[in-house]
């Protein structure tokens, strides 16, 4: 005991400790070192540039295809009788010199006699302005309620034909604002299914190995080794006529679907195959946790990101896709308007020559792919933030 | 390298079977057939005469068996009314709206699609490869960003419609229509040097559509594999003990990044017979395209599913080469059994 005594007494500085004021963080760094992996691909994606305007831009269409009953100038079926073939009417701001705002000079019409042609003048006397948040066509906005209002209309009795009429007098901008309504959500359904196909046959594959693997790899190889578009068309061509327009959409969209998930399933089975030796699934196997709820609340999340990059790669073919059978008369029909049906009536080399404006639904096709592709491929980059 | 090409040609033959048996299917998928829909027609008409006909034909071609053999029979695995007589025996069948045998209504189009197939693979793959070394070697110069650009536009227009801007362009500006693969003068002569020049000339503009697409994407994916290699340590050590660039970069980065650029073409090659096929429909080129579009839209079995069938040998044939080229450029291939990633 005496011993003891003798001892310095085991001294603790009361003061409080701070484990980390070694290396301190500051709240920047803080914030930096402790965001999540979405955080983390939040503002990688945000670096690119490109893509984030891709992004905004394809937001800002499909915002404007929700609405576009207020959007576009007429309705979609309205007919113009006496403008048919009328070329684009361009915008004008001033009148012989002075300012008037927006308008259009309306058109004179005559018959060419020899070619049976309608000839359309713009006439300088006719100072068509445009309307703005003004009532116009009557529609059905979404089916649910009646109504006329438009952001942009024609002045009265005149007309607002800027990328010019079809052989119906039915006005081209109208028409593709509302058929990117079909066009944009085909894709989004389209790559649902064989998102859904994809994930699933490519983690069962890539989970189970064996001769599930095998059997799934030999029909992978097969359905990507099938030429896409004429089994599109064949299988198009395979629905029955008498369906409903709306179902004839479902049906291509399944269709579409169908062909498109091997390189999804790929993917998934490779990053399966790499992920399931980790040490986390194991344990998981370990604790008894089911085939299912390790593929999806283990393995999935942790390559979710690089699934969505593909998807939105994806999305483009399958809007090139309806296009492309719309355009052959195989895919949707009137009165189902998408910018493919649009271009059906581009078909006819010599319409386009002499009336060129039936060309320009393809300038939004074109438009929306690249957006998609640059959004792809800066999600693909932001996918994997810490390299 | 014999036992690889051996294994790829056994995998080929159940492929085929079971895309031949899914083609069959998808083709009697639709209610009805030519041939019920055309005896409805004549029972309408009151012709007696050509019912016998259609009785006959319904008949040899066993149309009122089950589905599966007249599959068998189709393709020649099973006596049909007249013994053994389908595609394997070189009977490609009868097309009802032409009323003349399948082979006969197909004619050279096979030909000149293979033709037409197989010159879009070679531009794709002339094209792509300098273009891709050029912008990965020059990363970021301005040569890099007009390729990334044109390729980024190449890969947003669908081919179609390049063709039907093309069209207009030439119909405009030249007065040429684009059209047709070879001098009306040779459309009914036999094969003859003037003709091949002809439809080789003919073939320009088709090819050039078909293959825009592909040599875009070929061009992003050489360029994005060569940057990955060039950036190795190996390329470091080699260019430190002072090898020459080009001898550098011609024995190693390359070589590797070969690899994906071939495997790629089998990826490739279904997009770009898809891609022929309309493209053909819109030029009105005499390939199998435009013959195909309108017997899916008559419901005349044989000769859409002949052509199908064609189209996806042809894409099946094309994958097989780019194996085994790869096989040939990769010994890892050919004597490790199967790629592995």
């Amino acid at each position: 005991m005496s011993q003891n005594e003798d001892r310095l007494e085991h001294w603790v500085n009361p003061a409080p400790f701070d484990p980390m004021s070694v290396e301190k963080l500051s709240p920047e760094q803080e914030k930096f070192y402790m965001a999540s992996q979405w955080q983390m691909m939040w503002w990688k994606f945000r670096r690119h540039k490109l893509a984030m305007a891709s992004g905004i831009l394809l937001i800002v269409v499909y915002l404007g295809a929700l609405f576009a009953e207020v959007l576009a100038p007429y309705e979609l079926r309205s007919r113009n009788a006496r403008h048919i073939f009328a070329p684009p009417q361009g915008i004008h701001l001033f009148d012989k010199g002075e300012f008037v705002g927006p308008f259009v000079y309306g058109y004179d019409r005559k018959l060419d006699l020899n070619t049976l042609q309608r000839i359309y003048t713009p006439n300088p006397d006719k100072v068509q302005k445009l309307r703005f948040f003004c009532s116009g066509d009557k529609y059905d906005f979404w089916g649910l309620f009646k109504g006329d209002f438009h952001l942009v209309c024609p002045a009265e009795g005149g007309t607002f034909f800027l990328l010019g009429t079809d052989r119906l007098g039915r006005d081209i901008f109208s028409r593709i604002i509302y058929g990117a309504r079909i066009s944009l959500t085909i894709g989004l359904v389209g790559v649902a299914i064989s998102f859904i196909l994809g994930i699933t046959l490519g983690g069962l594959s890539g989970y189970y190995g064996g001769w599930v693997d095998n059997a799934i790899q030999r029909l992978i190889e097969m359905v990507s080794s099938f030429p896409h578009l004429p089994l599109w068309m064949a299988l198009s061509a395979a629905l029955p006529v008498t369906w409903s327009p709306i179902l004839v959409f479902f049906g291509i969209t399944v269709i579409l679907g169908l062909l498109d998930w091997p390189g999804l399933a790929r993917a998934v089975r490779s990053k399966l195959l790499s992920l399931r030796e980790e040490d986390f699934c194991t344990a998981a196997q370990l604790m008894g946790a089911s085939p299912g709820r390790i593929i999806g609340r283990h393995l999935l999340p942790s390559f979710m990101s690089h699934l969505i990059a593909s998807v939105s790669l994806a999305i483009p073919s399958m809007i090139l896709g309806e296009t492309a059978l719309s355009f052959l008369g195989l895919g949707l029909r009137p009165p189902v308007t998408s910018w493919g049906v649009l271009l059906n009536e581009a078909q006819n080399i010599n319409a386009v020559v002499i009336t060129p404006w039936l060309l320009f639904p393809m300038v939004p096709v074109i438009v929306i792919v690249l957006a998609f592709n640059f959004l792809g491929d800066g999600l693909r980059d932001a996918a994997d933030p810490y390299k | 390298m014999l036992t690889y090409i051996a294994r790829r040609l056994f995998i080929m033959l159940p492929t085929l079977l079971i895309i031949s048996l899914v083609i069959f299917l998808i083709i009697q998928a639709p209610p009805g057939d030519y041939l019920s829909n055309m005896i409805q027609e004549l029972q309408a008409q009151g012709e007696t005469a050509a019912l016998e006909k259609v009785a006959f034909l319904r008949k040899e071609y066993g149309l009122d068996k089950p589905i599966l053999e007249q599959y068998a029979v189709w393709m020649g695995f099973w006596p049909g009314p007249n013994g053994f007589s389908g595609i394997l025996q070189g009977n490609w069948g009868w097309s009802f709206e032409n009323n003349l045998p399948v082979s006969e209504v197909v004619g050279d189009r096979l030909t000149l699609s293979f033709i037409l197939n197989f010159f879009s693979m070679l531009f794709v793959y002339i094209v792509s490869f300098p273009i891709g070394v050029y912008s990965a070697t020059r990363q970021y110069s301005i040569g890099d960003y007009g390729f990334t650009f044109i390729g980024y536009l190449g890969l947003a227009t669908p081919n179609f419609l390049l063709a039907l801007i093309l069209m207009y362009f030439g119909n405009v500006y030249f007065g040429i229509s684009v059209g047709n693969l070879m001098d009306p003068a040779y459309l009914d002569q036999p094969w003859s040097l003037e003709k091949i020049r002809s439809v080789l000339a003919h073939l320009i503009a088709p090819v050039v559509v078909i293959g825009t697409s592909g040599t875009a994407s070929m061009i992003r994916r050489l360029r994005a594999n060569l940057l990955d290699e060039l950036q190795k340590q190996y390329v470091v050590t080699a260019r430190a003990k002072g090898l020459s660039p080009a001898k550098l970069l011609i024995k190693y980065p390359i070589r590797m990044a070969l690899n994906p650029f071939v495997a790629d073409i089998g990826n490739l090659l279904p997009s770009l017979i898809s891609g022929s096929a309309i493209v053909a429909v819109v030029m009105s080129l005499p390939t199998v395209g435009p013959l195909l579009v309108g017997a899916l839209q008559s419901q005349d079995q044989y000769l859409a599913g002949s052509l199908l069938l064609f189209l996806s040998v042809l894409t099946v044939l094309g994958m097989l080469v780019s194996d085994m080229l790869l096989a040939l450029l990769d010994p890892r291939i050919r004597l490790g059994g199967g790629a592995s990633k």
